[in-house]
């Protein structure tokens, strides 16, 4: 009985400890150098869409903000993670709406499930084209119910609508859940890490990929900010 | 003298064009002009030999990368009905007959590949065409075995009917060495066709319905002739244009890349046509409804006989607007006389 008492005591203490000393990382991912110029997007050819955004909206291939800030940036602990296999149960969806993905790069654990809705009164055709992970197209016209999938294994996915070329996105398909997409200015967040020696890594659609490594030691939030060489082309 | 007119007309002419006729050919010019033409031919090819030999010659200086591994033949095998392939024993006619535009390696680079379109299939990543399985699966023997005897249309995939049975099956399992895919996987289930009912022009008419509520029209244009608003935008999945099926084009014998049959046509578009932006419609489409589809599709093959062709020719070729006789509660209920099943 008081082995027992001892055991439960300890676990709680191991238990609020981790609580307690559960560090962050968090930073700014900007740019060096002149991105590449995004272009208004003639949607003429899907008038439902067309009459969605009162003015044409841009491509985001590289979408910057105030003091050279990088948005849609994949920022996640690569190794070291402690969740690695936990897939997460929540419910992610990646929606089709004004012939446009939001968001346009979607981060998920491996073999996490996920909702793909159509909210256009136009049909969208599904096709990402993943080269680790198996190829798939669906058709999903309105009205229609949310297409729910996964990926095995981690990779990023390019994502297209061969009906209306001009949408195009992301999958990242991550082996943690510790993951963040930089936005509003560039910023991004991984909080909930316990004491440990991480990689971070932050991928960009076209600018490739950078790491830094991060050791946390107690409750404490580390500053990691990256910056990406931009080039026009 | 001795020149025609018209040669005299040519050498006169601004341009400075000497025309040469037999009689205004001395020995001498003869010669000169022989001598003219042959030193510089001959430099250019002294000069087209000494590239190539230089080339072959910094090739041989590039970093050895070594010979390629051969290529290691998994005990792969297939059925078909009572027969069953062995990769071993498909070795042969694959080096043979397929590893031209396949590749030795089944990566889809054989040396013909650079002058094909479309391009061949990469059996590394066992993406295929025609299956009778859905969107993302593996297809099923049968299936690749079909697709060997059956050649693809509009493609340089010609019909191999020359190969015997046990040879195809022989194949289809040899195919299966260069993806782990099939080592992993099972084929797919083959999704289920009801039997088709009979072709009426209400069939038609709803075909042609879905055909626009569906959103077809947006690759294969109102008229199926492959001409809709996004035709020219298409890709492959490996960036390679594409253009879609043009119903309308061929007579009699016109086929579909997976088959010419009805039953084919339905398979075709519920499954998808993985690696190409034909989308797969099965989770969309309700089985009877994909009826009325091949029914109107089969009308778009305006120079092609067939049942449903007839039918539209009695109801004197005009389609009539679809009425949905079950229409949902809040829906206008006027019934169509004599609807209701």
């Amino acid at each position: 009985m008081r082995t027992n008492k001892i055991l439960v005591a300890l676990f709680t203490l191991l238990i609020c400890s981790s609580l307690a000393f559960a560090g962050t990382v968090s930073g700014k991912v900007t740019y060096t150098g002149t991105p590449a110029h995004q272009k208004p997007i003639d949607m003429g050819k899907e008038p439902s869409c067309a009459k969605q955004h009162a003015t044409p909206i841009m491509t985001e291939t590289v979408v910057t903000g105030d003091n050279n800030a990088l948005d849609n940036v994949v920022v996640y602990v690569s190794s070291g993670a402690p969740d690695e296999g936990q897939v997460p149960t929540q419910a992610i969806t990646y929606t089709q709406k004004g012939c446009q993905y939001i968001p346009h790069v979607l981060a998920m654990h491996v073999n996490q499930e996920f909702d793909i809705i159509n909210d256009d009164q136009t049909s969208h055709n599904i096709h990402p084209l993943p080269k680790v992970n198996i190829e798939w197209n669906k058709s999903q016209p309105p009205g229609t119910p949310p297409i729910k999938e996964k990926y095995d294994k981690p990779e990023f996915i390019e994502v297209k609508c061969n009906i209306h070329p001009w949408m195009h996105g992301y999958f990242a398909v991550l082996k943690t859940s510790h993951y963040d997409v930089s936005k509003d200015g560039g910023d991004f967040k991984l909080p909930n890490l316990p004491p440990g020696k991480y990689t971070i890594t932050a991928w960009h659609e076209k600018y490739g990929t950078q790491t830094a490594d991060v050791t946390i030691t107690g409750n404490e939030t580390k500053d990691v900010n990256f910056t990406f060489k931009a080039t026009p082309y | 003298m001795g020149m025609n007119p018209l040669a005299t007309r040519f050498a006169s002419a601004d341009f400075g064009l000497r025309v040469l006729t037999m009689n205004s050919l001395k020995p001498m010019r003869f010669i000169s002009a022989i001598l003219f033409t042959a030193i510089p031919c001959t430099a250019i090819l002294v000069l087209t030999f000494a590239a190539g030999f230089t080339a072959r010659a910094s090739a041989q200086d590039e970093p050895l990368v070594g010979p390629k591994p051969p290529v290691v033949v998994k005990p792969m095998v297939s059925h078909i009905g009572n027969i069953t392939g062995h990769a071993a024993d498909g070795k042969y006619d694959y080096r043979r007959y397929c590893a031209g535009c396949h590749g030795d390696y089944g990566d889809s680079n054989g040396e013909n590949a650079v002058w094909l379109d479309p391009k061949p299939r990469d059996f590394t990543i066992a993406t295929f065409k025609c299956r009778s399985t859905l969107t993302g699966t593996l297809p099923t023997d049968e299936d690749l075995f079909n697709t060997i005897g059956r050649g693809v249309t509009n493609s340089n995939m010609p019909i191999w009917n020359t190969f015997t049975k046990q040879e195809r099956a022989d194949l289809v399992a040899y195919i299966k060495i260069f993806s782990p895919r099939w080592e992993k996987e099972k084929a797919g289930t083959p999704i289920t066709i009801p039997a088709e009912p009979p072709v009426t022009i209400e069939s038609i008419s709803h075909g042609q319905a879905l055909f626009a509520k569906l959103e077809c029209w947006k690759c294969h244009g109102t008229h199926g002739e492959g001409d809709g608003p996004s035709a020219s935008t298409l890709t492959d999945s490996k960036d390679n244009p594409i253009r879609p099926y043009n119903f309308a084009l061929g007579g009699n014998d016109s086929r579909f890349k997976c088959g010419s049959t009805n039953q084919d046509i339905y398979k075709i578009f519920m499954t998808g046509v993985d690696g190409t932006p034909m989308p797969s419609f099965a989770d969309v489409i309700q089985p009877n409804d994909a009826w009325d589809l091949v029914h109107f599709l089969r009308t778009l093959q305006v120079h092609r006989h067939s049942k449903e062709n007839e039918v539209l020719m009695a109801a004197h070729g005009v389609i009539p607007p679809y009425v949905d006789k079950n229409p949902p509660p809040a829906a206008d209920t006027n019934k169509a006389p004599g609807g209701g099943q």
